[in-house]
């Protein structure tokens, strides 16, 4: 075999290996979650189940899991009996891409599915108190677990997608999101030291908040702080984004309810 | 809807034994500096008062102003003495009333 037709037969694997096999932009080894960076008395208080803030809304959320709601007059429990059992790593894999409605959902975007089409109950509002509820509940069952998000099949392009909003400089600072997590992070910005940016903690409490967000809150937070458009709450591009940083943390666990500065 | 609020009493203590109580309420703890997206002020709207009794007798009581965090977090210690329970009643400025009950079991 020539040197030139088997560095085609290489070329030729690597591309089937796909992005599975690609390098992260941060090696698992080095991998490490905010709280790392959020300071010992804020990882104490998400240590604390009982101090950590977060916590009422996961407990509002167990409550609303057995309420039956809509014309249905089913509750979550109804279909998926014991959370604890049924949805135990379920958050680990979103966002997913789902055949039948054709389109990629997070967490909040399935429950959201759940309530409208099997409860038959009106759609709740993103970042609403009963959402977040409902969604901190459910990815709290994953705690500890490690984030392993699929990017095959049709999720590939939503990855991709996601991939360049991240790569893509944004706003009047002109700044992608590399530039601070991949490039500066454990540095300081002012008295802030810069995260790598994982989303394993939301929903999260953070306390500039003083309540718990969603991660399409932070991710708005992070567009206003580089002063770019925020855009809204469940958008494609958000989604997009939110895989994109799933697959990135891939190993990571999971922290809801987490809580940050 | 009732106020959203956990409560942690140990199950069981011996009599005698000072034991930590905790109670964390869900609220925004509005402190009237706030202005909304249209310039209007946000009326101040904090939970003023909590009190919690041990079988009827008060053993604790705050007085809470603007500068207590949203979704107050409070700890303290009350000694064991008789099995029964504990008993949180709250109001915020706005009179909205909140109460969360836990049991303890107090041995010897």
């Amino acid at each position: 075999m020539s040197r030139c037709a088997r560095a085609v037969c290489v070329g030729a694997l690597v591309a089937s290996l796909g992005a599975s096999a690609q390098e992260r932009p941060i090696p698992p080894a080095q991998l490490q979650s905010g709280a790392a960076f959020a300071g010992a008395q804020v990882r104490a208080l998400q240590g604390d189940d009982f101090a950590n803030p977060g916590m009422l809304w996961v407990d509002r959320g167990e409550r609303l899991w057995r309420e039956p709601a809509g014309a249905a007059g089913r509750s979550c429990a109804s279909c998926h009996q014991d959370a604890r059992a049924t949805m135990k790593g379920a958050a680990t894999r979103y966002p997913l891409f789902d055949a039948k409605a054709g389109r990629l959902l997070n967490l909040e975007g399935r429950i959201s599915q759940c309530r409208t089409e099997r409860q038959e109950a009106p759609p709740l509002q993103y970042e609403s108190d009963e959402l977040l509820a409902l969604t901190a509940y459910v990815a709290h069952q994953s705690y500890g677990m490690p984030m392993a998000v699929s990017i095959d099949g049709p999720a590939r392009q939503h990855f991709e997608a996601g991939r360049v909003f991240y790569t893509t400089r944004h706003g009047q600072m002109n700044l992608t999101c590399a530039h601070c997590h991949e490039a500066n992070w454990g540095r300081k910005l002012a008295a802030e030291t810069i995260s790598q940016g994982h989303g394993n903690p939301y929903p999260a409490y953070r306390l500039e908040w003083q309540t718990l967000g969603s991660l399409h809150r932070r991710l708005r937070a992070c567009l206003s702080g580089i002063r770019a458009e925020m855009l809204p709450y469940g958008a494609p591009e958000y989604l997009d984004l939110e895989l994109y940083l799933a697959w990135r943390a891939a190993g990571l666990a999971i922290e809801t309810p987490g809580v940050r500065r | 809807m009732a106020m959203n609020s956990r409560v942690q009493v140990p199950a069981a203590a011996k009599r005698g034994e000072a034991i930590e109580i905790r109670i964390a309420i869900q609220h925004p703890m509005e402190t009237g500096f706030r202005y909304d997206a249209v310039g209007h002020s946000i009326p101040k709207n904090v939970i003023n008062e909590l009190v919690c009794r041990y079988n009827g007798q008060e053993v604790f009581r705050a007085e809470m102003g603007s500068g207590i965090s949203a979704n107050p977090y409070l700890s303290f210690f009350v000694v064991a003495q008789a099995s029964g329970e504990f008993d949180f009643r709250w109001v915020d400025d706005q009179g909205n009333r909140g109460e969360a009950q836990a049991a303890i079991r107090v041995s010897g």
